[in-house]
């Protein structure tokens, strides 16, 4: 019958306009409003003894004052911005130099320091990444051999001027630790998750046990 | 009565037009409303791949790669590794070579849903049938986050392998993708396939016969739907392939209709092929040891795979360095663009739009 296929997009579109397994996913990023109940449910309290006890943020919800932060959900393999690097893992080798296929890290080292890892080493005075232009392939972090370079998780480095976005060694020492998982499976086996937040410390990221003191000594003997 | 004389009109669709898939130019002369005479113009997103690579070394290409046809950057990664493979003659596992099939057959779809999707935006369906496949390709897209962490720059594949075997949850999402993705097509397929508008508008347009697709050199779901069962899968197995049993649609006469349906059922086939490899996949390295600079011995070489768009292929000519020495690529969107005018001449307006679609160009391949 003519017409007929119409009327059977028409009962899909409805279909997938109510069927709750083929609903969109929608986020309202950056922020959702959040009523009492969401609140209740990020303090994992019950909503009335929720409302009984914050009457006030009850109050500011219900006029859509609180929002809660709202995005997709990420994967802690994301590469992404927000580079965590371990000043103390750092061996000053540029081995992510000269393996970046655009060139954008740009290393000076100085006279050499005590690098806790691995012995005598440089010292780091220049480290500098202009994420202005990185793709973040990773191949930086697959080259590092001492596990001192790690990918974050971030997506929001919105910044005024294109020098912003070159990143120098001071502010990757300030940065917050949060490495993502990616090309670092021993993360994983440590259950660390950037998405939900876990930090990592220098000696927590190795591919390798942290060595005993006993064990530095006999590396540093057999040199 | 005698005709009012007319002149032919030539009009410049693009560069910039929604409806070229990118900044594609098409010098088009009419006759009224009817074509008699189209020039291609393209290069206005011409990056130089091909030469970039000879200034990076074998592993940093692999990222030039993601950017010639990025809607199945996986695709054209594996065509590059397995060029590098067999030019310096690097063995892969087992399990890697089952990890990029998997890969690239989600790739696959991923590619042809965007194809569908925008062929039907073509037709005026606006919106929503596209966002109905661009959902389903976002679940696509989670997978390769979980894989790879991007969603398309990949920069998956190294030569010698895969960079990291796949996560834990990574099985369990694309079980339940597996399972879903029939009933997803074939609700997608009542929704196009019997619509009366689609078949009076891709019934018999854009006729391409098969000594017109094979003279030109079309690959791919173009030249199989002009009744040319020709799949680089099946005539020349790679990776697993030849472990696997799937069938290679074709298509009756050519046609837009024919293009999309083989594309429709190809989705199928990859689904079939997938969840053999699940069955199959063993636990094992994925990546063979291989030096930071690889230097092939000297040599040329020339491989291919069968790309989403057709046969996707690399040519390299090493000189014993740390980079080629030549890095040509026969890039299937370009050589598809062949027989265009052909198949162009003497329909309207409306008809060029979806015949240029139904074709599935993506003009960073075009381009390079």
């Amino acid at each position: 019958m003519y017409g007929l296929g119409l009327f059977k997009g028409l009962g899909i579109t409805m279909k997938n306009l109510v069927s709750p397994s083929r609903q969109f996913n929608i986020v309202q990023y950056p922020n959702r409003r959040a009523s009492p109940f969401d609140l209740a449910k990020v303090d994992d309290q019950n909503p009335i003894s929720f409302i009984a006890t914050h009457p006030i943020k009850t109050l500011r919800s219900l006029l859509g004052l609180e929002t809660l932060v709202d995005r997709m959900p990420q994967h802690a393999n994301f590469r992404g911005e927000e580079f965590a690097w371990y000043d103390r893992r750092c061996t000053g080798c540029a081995s992510c130099a000269k393996y970046c296929p655009l060139g954008i890290i740009k290393i000076v080292t100085g006279t050499s320091g005590v690098n806790q890892q691995e012995g005598q080493s440089y010292d780091i005075d220049v480290f500098d990444i202009d994420i202005g232009r990185c793709m973040f392939c990773g191949l930086c972090v697959e080259a590092c051999p001492y596990d001192a370079l790690h990918m974050g998780s971030g997506f929001e480095e919105g910044k005024y001027r294109r020098s912003d976005l070159v990143i120098n060694v001071d502010q990757l020492k300030a940065a917050e630790k949060k490495p993502s998982t990616w090309f670092r499976p021993q993360l994983t086996d440590r259950g660390h998750d950037p998405i939900k937040g876990s930090t990592a410390d220098w000696d927590q990221v190795g591919r390798h046990e942290k060595p005993s003191l006993e064990d530095q000594g006999e590396r540093w003997a057999k040199r | 009565m005698s005709t009012i004389r007319t002149e032919p009109v030539t009009i410049n669709l693009g560069p910039q037009h929604p409806s070229t898939h990118g900044v594609f130019r098409l010098r088009v002369t009419f006759d009224g409303e009817e074509i008699i005479d189209v020039e291609p113009v393209f290069g206005y997103l011409h990056r130089g791949t091909e030469k970039l690579a000879e200034s990076r070394n074998y592993v940093q290409i692999v990222t030039l790669t993601d950017r010639m046809d990025y809607v199945a950057s996986m695709s054209n990664n594996l065509a590059y590794v397995r060029t590098v493979e067999k030019l310096a003659g690097i063995d892969v596992p087992e399990r890697a070579q089952y990890i990029r099939v998997i890969s690239v057959e989600l790739q696959r779809i991923a590619s042809h849903l965007m194809a569908t999707g925008f062929l039907l935006n073509d037709l005026g369906a606006l919106a929503t049938p596209l966002v109905y496949c661009f959902r389903e390709r976002e679940r696509i897209l989670d997978l390769f986050e979980m894989l790879c962490g991007a969603r398309i720059t990949l920069s998956y594949m190294r030569p010698g392998g895969v960079f990291q075997d796949a996560p834990d949850d990574f099985w369990n999402s694309l079980n339940t993708l597996i399972s879903d993705f029939p009933n997803y097509l074939d609700e997608l397929e009542s929704l196009i396939t019997t619509n009366e508008i689609v078949l009076a508008r891709t019934i018999g347009v854009g006729l391409l016969s098969d000594t017109q697709a094979v003279d030109s050199g079309v690959t791919g779901p173009v030249l199989r739907a002009a009744s040319v069962k020709w799949d680089l899968r099946k005539a020349n197995p790679y990776e697993v392939y030849d472990r696997v049993k799937f069938d290679v649609p074709i298509g009756n006469s050519g046609d837009t209709y024919d293009r999309y349906y083989v594309r429709l059922q190809e989705m199928r086939e990859s689904i079939k092929i997938i969840s053999q490899c699940i069955e199959q996949i063993e636990p094992g390295p994925v990546r063979t040891e291989t030096p930071y600079f690889i230097r092939p011995p000297v040599g040329e070489t020339y491989s291919s795979v069968e790309g989403p768009k057709g046969e996707l292929g690399f040519y390299m000519v090493s000189d014993g360095g740390i980079s080629p020495y030549r890095c040509k690529v026969r890039a299937p969107s370009f050589i598809n663009l062949t027989p265009l005018k052909d198949m162009l001449t003497g329909w309207k307006m409306g008809d060029l739009i979806i015949i240029l679609g139904s074709i599935d160009i993506v003009l960073g391949e075009v381009d390079r």
